[in-house]
């Protein structure tokens, strides 16, 4: 075993090793299960919805959704399950006794997440490839390689946030299924939001997740519900903020040294 | 010299209770050193507190002038804490979870150090079972290997051998004896007072948080001169009341300066006409010191030297 000389490059190893020895269930599962909704979803609306005034068929047009959901879900599951895992059985204390900084923690965690997101994403996407292979030629590929690296940088950052925060699975429970998931389902992952009633469609645009997934499909169809640059400045400004506030939260030591 | 520990007017509350009430303690280079109390007494949160596990309220603490808080990253490395909680992770084998502890320091290709670590443990056997498969008293040599991979000179450990069986606890004690004689300051908070007598050079006891003994074991010995009887009746004289260390049931435990007290002690049996059911005279140890200074009134009493 190698192990990289300094040390937040060992809490990030440690992240990666963890997931990559249960890669079913981090991997292949999310895999199988953004599969399915491909499945069904096409199934039942290829015939009845229309996207971008039918230049894309929805079953193309579903695809890069389900590929940055599954990119959101999964870094957001990995590092607050690492987190709040760490904490609960007590093993965090190996992590606190060395002389890792805030930042450390902070890139350890988050860049772990960011892994385990891409590569299930990556994963979801070459499965789908066998049933849209139109989706091989993107038009703008590092539109969208930029959402997903942003995408994934704020979903491990919250998980981060949520796994501190949290002292019970209860409560990471909650802040999965209350928060994450709504905004996640209610951001266009499996619609255009131009089809939505116009409250909805206004309420969605204070949904940062729709962002993330319109800007990300921009990288596929080169169309998008508003224009990719605005996407972009948005979640980058939320991906500042949210490192800003769970560096702070690491600095403080709030729920980790008492 | 700058001191290998050293801890200044270190308050700490937890609520309502005040876990640490003031500490001033100083650890030299290459000692052995015992920290005392009952549970409650604190010394768990003076050791996080060094680890910078926990913050204190005032005071500061410093390992070898490295401050645990501002200069933690030095304070970090030349520290080494066992913790008193049997963790561990599940996810990695005994190797993994040595070499992932010691990449956390920044140090890589440890693996000489780590076959020793494993060897003196008596681990090597299980250097590649998963964490999960070992038992408990495998699992806290596993906890002093992670304290151990890289090398610190001071070392802290919060009660190593409780749930060691006693074997183990020899060859335990052996090792960290080898690092004391190498040089490595050792401190250590243990229930068993008889390993902190065969151990430890200095005890500091603590009672409520505050520092109510300090002093060379010796010098803490020689401070109960005379011996202890184990007396066991229904009760004993009014007036031997103040000897009586400790009590449990119709046992009790008296202190006696001088042999000719004892006659004093039997006569007075005699004349209440109290049964001695049994009788033994005992030779002062650091239990006997402890309960003394446990049993004391908790105001200053002349005791911290």
């Amino acid at each position: 075993m190698r192990i990289a000389g300094a040390g937040w490059l060992t809490l990030l190893y440690k992240e990666l090793l963890r997931f990559w020895k249960v890669a079913f269930q981090t991997i292949l599962a999310p895999v199988m299960t953004a599969l399915l909704y491909l499945l069904i979803f096409s199934h039942v609306m290829e015939s009845r919805v229309s996207v971008f005034g039918g230049a894309v068929r929805y079953t193309a047009f579903l695809v890069p959704g389900l590929v940055m959901m599954s990119i959101l879900q999964n870094a957001f599951a990995n590092s607050s399950s690492s987190m709040i895992q760490s904490k609960i059985t007590g093993n965090l204390i190996f992590m606190l006794l060395p002389p890792l900084s805030p930042a450390d923690f902070f890139a350890a965690y988050v860049l772990g997440a960011m892994v385990r997101g891409l590569v299930v994403g990556f994963g979801v996407f070459l499965v789908t490839l066998f049933f849209v292979p139109e989706l091989a030629a993107m038009p703008h590929p590092f539109w969208a390689l930029a959402f997903a690296l942003l995408g994934s940088a704020i979903l491990g950052t919250l998980g981060l946030i949520g796994g501190i925060w949290a002292d019970k699975f209860d409560q990471l429970a909650a802040f999965q299924n209350f928060l994450i998931t709504p905004l996640t389902f209610l951001s266009g992952v499996f619609y255009s939001i131009h089809s939505l009633p116009p409250f909805w469609q206004a309420l969605s645009h204070a949904n940062p997740f729709f962002y993330m997934i319109d800007g990300f499909r921009y990288g596929f169809f080169g169309l998008s519900d508003v224009p990719p640059m605005l996407s972009l400045g948005i979640v980058a400004s939320c991906s500042l903020l949210l490192s800003i506030l769970a560096l702070t939260i690491l600095r403080s030591g709030w729920k980790l040294r008492f | 010299m700058v001191p290998a520990v050293e801890v200044s007017n270190v308050t700490r509350r937890f609520g309502r209770v005040q876990a640490l009430a003031g500490i001033d303690l100083a650890v030299a280079e290459g000692e052995f050193f015992g920290l005392l109390g009952p549970n409650g007494a604190g010394k768990t949160t003076l050791i996080s507190i060094l680890a910078g596990l926990t913050r204190a309220d005032t005071g500061s603490a410093r390992i070898r002038g490295h401050d645990v808080i501002n200069d933690y990253r030095n304070a970090r490395r030349i520290l080494g804490v066992v913790p008193q909680e049997l963790v561990f992770d599940p996810f990695f084998s005994v190797r993994e979870t040595l070499e992932i502890q010691s990449g956390y320091f920044g140090i890589r290709n440890n693996d000489a150090w780590i076959d020793e670590l494993l060897h003196h443990l008596d681990l090597t056997g299980k250097a590649n079972a998963n964490m999960r498969s070992l038992s408990g008293g495998m699992k806290r040599r596993v906890l002093v290997g992670q304290a151990l991979v890289h090398k610190p000179p001071v070392i802290v450990l919060d009660e190593p051998t409780a749930g060691v069986d006693v074997e183990l606890r020899q060859s335990l004690w052996a090792f960290i004896r080898k690092l004391n004689r190498d040089g490595h300051t050792i401190i250590l908070t243990t229930h068993y007072l008889e390993e902190a007598e065969a151990l430890c050079g200095r005890i500091a006891m603590l009672k409520a948080g505050k520092v109510v003994a300090l002093d060379t074991t010796k010098n803490l010995l020689s401070r109960i001169s005379g011996f202890t009887v184990r007396l066991v009746a229904e009760r004993i004289p009014a007036d031997w009341q103040p000897r009586v260390l400790h009590r449990d049931a119709q046992v009790f435990i008296l202190g006696l300066d001088r042999y000719a007290e004892l006659e004093v002690l039997l006569a007075a049996l005699r004349v209440e006409g109290i049964a001695i059911a049994e009788l033994a005279l005992e030779e002062t140890d650091l239990e006997q010191v402890f309960l003394r200074i446990m049993s004391a009134p908790a105001a200053p009493t002349g005791l911290s030297s």
